[in-house]
């Protein structure tokens, strides 16, 4: 059993927990994942890792309420365990000094964005981060970012806080005014796409993190597939990091919506029990 | 003296089990929440009941025998790690790892899985069985399953379980080249199972939401003896048949599970991603690391990796006998 030791709600629908996981707080990397399951009748869920505590043997999770057991999950509290905890899956992201780096993302994507922004910038890199939400509320760790950066640009749909709006409006403001070596982009899988092409016109590399649907996560299943550089990939033991340029995102949007109709009937039934 | 099993499946339980009779300290290490392996997430209730596979567990719980399920050895840890662990032998029994896909056009639509996923979702995760597990299972009404092993008909009749119309198993040869055993083909055809052989699917087609709909498929016909010693088949040029299917179960095998041959320094690893071990004594490049069933053969059955559970378990005997 693994127990939840600290929790916080960043907004309505994503809540943040850390939970203790000694065995894989130590091996952990930036950009790996785990697979979680509540209970006995829960799912197998692929979060990816936030952050780590080696010495209080935890690891941070994000968490946001999508189906059944995400919001399940999201209804726990410090004290209470999740039934199994698997990991570190997936390769750890190919952090080295690329010069300066653009590391953005939007909603739950923020926080697997978190130790990449560190690593990036322990790594001796200038570290431009790009935060988009619809709306103020909705902009999650920005201290820590502000705190691991070299600078944070804030961006929101509706004006609310930063700039108005979108994450694309960011990342381009900042590639017109310098040279950018490399980016990285965890978010909404749109969001990625947009990224995606506006970096492609301008030739900067970009890595995308995926975060697809999956059962086992160990490289058994084959859900989380997705077609990058014409080739079918698993996301679990290929990924999830891809180059941007090559991931088919308009499959992996219409794959993603395979279980949609199961997912509001869940939220249905949770919303009126 | 302690050794460990990577994996809970049939050749680390035929492994764990006869060390703990030697007299050894057993620890099983399982990547999964549950125990057993390809017993639990991949043979069906129907032909496997899970308290069958659990009485088994119990009974090695009982020898002494430790289970440890959530860690994944190479990634949670590390060969060195076991060795800090105190353990003396390692026992790689990892299974069959990604699923095959025949690479043809529409593969990727919503309603194409593997059989890996659509029996793990069902068996280990519950799913469509209406006891109130999350995990969902598409359904289907028009069911096709491509392929003509074990795992093929498992799916298939499956399927035919959840409550599909229709369960058409699709086949590139003929009923006499069928590679499961004649008795499961026997029980999918008597639950009416519909066998389309001498045809190989070559695109899916899509509806409206992404789903997919219709498969087509290649008619073919046996010409010479291939390799195999089966006669191998042909496309009959230009001619193809278009069948309804919004659920396509792909069970055309699996490659090893790729995670201890990349994690392990030292092995050798075949073209096929499999373990290399000696014939007889299950020992690999590594001498402490010794490996059977589907890592080592890369497809094969539960006997067939129980027998190498056992000759491992003899053979790494042995040799911790002289070392010691």
């Amino acid at each position: 059993m693994f127990k939840i030791v600290s929790k916080k709600m960043f907004s309505e629908k994503v809540a943040c927990f850390e939970v203790e996981a000694p065995l894989i707080a130590q091996s952990r990397k930036a950009g790996h994942f785990v697979i979680v399951r509540l209970d006995e009748k829960g799912e197998r869920i692929p979060l990816t890792i936030a952050d780590a505590d080696v010495e209080k043997g935890t690891i941070t999770l994000v968490v946001q309420a999508v189906g059944a057991s995400s919001t399940r999950i999201n209804a726990l509290n410090v004290g209470d365990c999740l039934a199994d905890v698997v990991g570190p899956l997936g390769h750890a992201t190919d952090i080295r000094k690329y010069g300066t780096v653009i590391c953005c993302g939007g909603g739950v994507g923020v926080a697997p964005l978190l130790p990449i922004v560190k690593a990036m910038h322990e790594a001796g890199n200038k570290v431009i981060v790009v935060l988009a939400a619809r709306t103020k509320d909705l902009i999650i760790l920005e201290d820590e970012m502000r705190a691991n950066s070299d600078e944070v640009l804030i961006m929101t749909d509706d004006g609310s806080y930063g700039q108005k709006g979108v994450i694309t409006v960011g990342v381009e403001q900042v590639i017109l005014r310098e040279h950018v070596d490399k980016c990285v982009c965890i978010g909404p899988t749109i969001m990625m796409k947009f990224v995606a092409l506006l970096t492609k016109k301008y030739d900067v590399p970009t890595i995308v993190s995926l975060n697809t649907i999956m059962v086992d996560g160990t490289g058994m299943c084959g859900a989380c597939r997705v077609t990058v550089g014409g080739k079918t990939k698993f996301v679990c033991v290929d990924g999830p990091e891809f180059d941007a340029a090559e991931v088919n995102f308009d499959e992996m949007m219409s794959r993603m919506r395979a279980y949609r109709a199961e997912e509001t009937e869940a939220m249905n039934k949770i919303n009126i029990g | 003296m302690k050794v460990c099993a990577v994996g809970s499946g049939p050749s680390s339980l035929a492994f764990a089990a006869d060390m703990a009779k030697f007299g050894y300290e057993v620890t099983v290490f399982e990547a999964l929440h549950d125990i057993g392996g390809v017993l639990k997430y991949g043979i069906p209730e129907f032909r496997l009941p899970n308290s069958v596979v659990e009485a088994e567990i119990n009974t090695l719980r009982d020898m002494g025998v430790n289970f440890v399920p959530d860690v994944i050895v190479g990634k949670t840890i590390s060969y060195d790690q076991i060795h800090s662990m105190g353990f003396d032998g390692i026992f790689v029994g990892s299974g069959a790892g990604l699923p095959r896909f025949m690479n043809i056009p529409g593969e990727n639509l919503i309603g194409v899985m593997s059989s890996n996923e659509y029996l793990t979702r069902i068996n280990l995760m519950g799913a469509g069985r209406g006891q109130g597990y999350d995990t969902p299972v598409l359904k289907g009404k028009n069911v096709v399953v491509c392929g003509g092993g074990n795992t093929a008909m498992d799916s298939a009749r499956t399927a035919k379980r959840m409550g599909a119309e229709t369960v058409t198993l699709v086949y590139r040869r003929s009923v006499n080249e069928l590679p499961a055993r004649a008795e499961e083909v026997h029980h999918a055809m008597e639950e009416g199972i519909d066998f389309h052989v001498l045809h190989n699917p070559i695109e899916y087609i899509a509806d409206e939401n992404g789903r997919v709909k219709e498969a087509i498929l290649q008619v073919m016909e046996l010409g010479e003896p291939d390799a195999s010693g089966r006669r191998s088949p042909v496309p009959v040029e230009g001619k193809t048949e278009t069948i309804p299917a919004d659920l396509v179960i792909v069970a055309i095998g699996v490659s090893p599970n790729p995670i201890i041959p990349s994690a392990f320094k030292g092995l050798e690893i075949s073209r096929r991603g499999t373990i290399v071990v000696g014939e007889e004594t299950m020992q690999s490049a590594v001498s402490d690391v010794f490996a059977g069933g589907d890592i080592v053969r890369g497809g094969a059955t539960v006997i067939l990796a129980m027998g190498d559970g056992r000759r491992a378990a003899a053979s790494m005997n042995e040799y911790l006998s002289k070392k010691s």
